[in-house]
């Protein structure tokens, strides 16, 4: 069923919910016939490019930031990632960097800018403070929002006409989302990742597939994930079209929030925990579509076009446009391998890249590091290959470099850079060339995403570190490396 | 924002399904911290092929664009719908719209029609015999006409009510200020603030 309209206490008592449905019914502030629900936000997280406009809008109307406790802001998409103790050197660049500066300080919004400890990727900072929470409206001017839905909280990425409605008010009118059970149970085999996971997912519903869903990661695959694993997954249900994705908080979730600098404490804690536990989807409860995804049958993935669900196993071939069920996914495939320059029926293990990207929003957490130190150990990448690690936060950064991490990833032969989104979508120096190829552990496929002419393979933080050794699209395995 | 009721203009065939909004306005063009002024970065990328579409002397002047099915996927950034109007587009047509790009639209004032897939491909063959026909889209009946072929469209009812009457978002919920203000009397104490 859809998300209920109906008044929250009564829907409460009498029907079972789904855990988007609990959500949603515990911030609306307002129902009017005919018009979508006003939703409250509990959590509002800004960057640099998509806020400038909003701020104007705000100051052009004379109206303050209504929350500017619930409002967070950090610096990321357009930054360097060396020299960071330097001034921003593309002028446009540093504009934006700048304006944000100061409309945090005119409407008095928390900024972590460039050089301070907190300072990170928007969905790897509310996390790591404790700020993202099972039950909670989280919402940025990105679509990966959706990451934060690995907590149980209801999060999801807005234009920035929406981040001026929730500066100015505190909320936003929603119209219901619909709900779809994402089931992956099983065991996932050796070697198979929460990555490949959301690619499987992703190549069976499409690009399209979730489209006005809120899906609900469930199963025994996923409940066994942790919560970098989880994030990996939610992070990408825009990638299937859904506007957010949720996994139900457990132990693994209180256990990850417990301590954090915002996390509850004491009785609020005890308080937190009861309400948390009393989100999960009730026995009972009707979604209004479901997805069966045996974890047994997974393997590493890859992209071969230029949509992230244009994924296949490691093990397969690109794709024949003559075996398209249909004209339209025919000329899909036909412009994707026109733009890759990729042959039908080459395997994809033969594909040639010259650069690997480890990082992003999807893949820059602390574990996603340690997963491909584990396979780079000991080995040097291939002559050739340029490997960037691009840690998510100042504090992921921190947290390799006591580990030790960075010296595996430099003795490699790869770059240790500063925290940011870099070439998950080059919009500072860290960019392709023109007809490069990357392996990339970031979220998008898109022609020209990570440079102009530029061509993504999207793959695990494991196939990557592999690939980078190889210097062709790899798994562990094909090293003799148990991931 | 303007009220839109109807439009007649002459519209453009983008025979391409998963137009991401990557491809409407690369991430380079996001830097800038105006409002306005994105026309040149439409297409931008694609716009470097002479023979693509909106490069071709037929389709200039153009203000509707027919799209394939999931126009707008990926990113949220409102540049997308900011570089379509710049450009002159008042409407995009297409099967299925990403949830994020829809919303964009409306807040905007630009129209996101969704037709049928078939409907499209009716249009694209129109047009492109035809480049100079002028199409019209009612929103107040909810219809694309192009020569002697019309179809319906869907629209969500409250976004084409906020259309018609050219309303902003903002100063309709300003009006519930009470109704905010009594559900943050009552939020849990342990929900977190960034202070």
């Amino acid at each position: 069923m859809a998300i209920q309209s109906a008044p929250a206490d009564q829907a409460k008592l009498h029907t079972p919910l789904t855990m988007a449905e609990k959500v949603w019914s515990d911030h609306i502030v307002r129902q009017g016939d005919g018009e979508p629900d006003l939703l409250y936000i509990d959590l509002h997280l800004i960057h640099e490019v998509t806020s400038p406009q909003a701020f104007d809008g705000l100051r052009a109307a004379g109206r303050p930031v209504r929350r500017p406790d619930l409002t967070v802001a950090t610096e990321d998409h357009n930054i360097p990632t060396i020299d960071v103790d330097k001034p921003i050197a593309d002028p446009v660049s540093r504009i934006q960097v700048e304006t944000l500066r100061k409309n945090c300080a005119e409407f008095d919004v928390q900024l972590y800018p460039l050089g301070d400890i907190e300072q990170g990727i928007v969905h790897v900072v509310g996390p790591q403070m404790g700020l993202t929470q099972p039950g909670m409206t989280i919402v940025c001017g990105d679509s990966h929002t959706s990451t934060h839905g690995a907590f149980g909280a209801l999060a999801f990425g807005i234009g920035t006409s929406e981040v001026e409605h929730v500066l100015a008010t505190q909320t936003l009118p929603l119209k219901p989302f619909k709900t779809m059970a994402i089931n992956v149970d099983g065991e996932l085999p050796a070697g198979v990742t929460a990555k490949d996971i959301i690619l499987a997912v992703i190549a069976k519903i499409g690009t399209g597939g979730g489209q006005g869903y809120v899906l609900e990661y469930r199963g025994s695959a996923i409940q066994s994930l942790s919560m970098e694993g989880r994030m990996t997954i939610c992070n990408m249900s825009i990638e299937a079209g859904a506007r957010a994705g949720m996994v139900a908080p457990d132990q693994t979730t209180f256990d990850y929030i417990k301590g954090r600098p915002h996390a509850p404490q004491g009785q609020d804690w005890d308080e937190a925990v009861a309400y948390w536990e009393s989100l999960t989807t009730d026995s009972g409860a009707q979604f209004d579509a479901e997805v069966h995804i045996d974890a047994a049958t997974l393997s590493p993935y890859v992209t071969w076009g230029t949509n992230p669900g244009q994924g296949l196993p490691l093990s397969s071939f690109v794709p024949d446009p003559a075996d398209a069920s249909s004209g339209e996914e025919r000329a899909a495939i036909e412009q994707a391998l026109a733009y890759m320059d990729l042959t039908p029926g080459t395997p994809l293990r033969d594909i040639r890249v010259d650069t690997v990207f480890l990082g992003s929003c999807t893949n820059g957490r602390i574990e996603d590091l340690r997963a491909a130190a584990t396979v780079l150990r000991g080995k040097h990448i291939a002559p050739g290959v340029r490997l960037l690690v691009v840690p998510g936060s100042t504090r992921v950064r921190l947290q390799a470099e006591s580990e030790g991490l960075d010296q595996i990833f430099l003795d490699a032969g790869a770059e240790w850079r500063g925290a940011g989104c870099s070439m998950c979508l080059a919009m500072n120096p860290d960019k392709l060339a023109p007809g490069e190829r990357s392996a990339s552990t970031s979220n998008r496929n898109f022609e020209g995403r990570q440079g102009p002419g530029g061509r993504t393979h999207l793959v695990s933080p494991e196939v990557a570190a592999a690939t980078a050794v190889t210097g062709t699209l790899s798994a562990p395995a094909d090293l003799g490396v148990a991931s | 924002m303007e009220a839109f009721v109807t439009h007649t203009g002459t519209a453009v065939p983008l025979r391409r399904s998963n137009v991401d909004t990557d491809q409407i306005i690369p991430a380079e063009y996001l830097k800038r911290i105006t409002r306005h002024g994105f026309e040149d970065a439409l297409f931008a990328s694609w716009r470097n092929d002479p023979e693509f579409v909106l490069n071709l002397p037929q389709y200039q002047g153009v203000s509707v664009l027919v799209a394939g099915s999931d126009f707008g996927t990926g990113s949220s950034r409102e540049h997308a719908v900011w570089a379509l109007q710049d450009f002159g587009f008042k409407v995009v047509l297409s099967s299925r719209f990403a949830d994020i790009f829809r919303g964009n639209s409306g807040k905007g004032g630009l129209l996101a029609a969704q037709v049928s897939q078939e409907d499209i491909e009716h249009i694209w063959g129109i047009i492109e015999n035809s480049p100079q026909v002028p199409v019209t889209i009612d929103l107040d009946a909810k219809t694309v006409s192009a020569g002697d072929f019309m179809c319906e469209f869907e629209v969500d009812d409250y976004v084409r009510w906020r259309l018609l009457h050219g309303l902003d978002d903002i100063g309709l919920t300003m009006q519930h200020q009470a109704a905010i203000d009594s559900f943050e009397s009552v939020r849990p104490s342990f929900k977190p603030s960034v202070r």
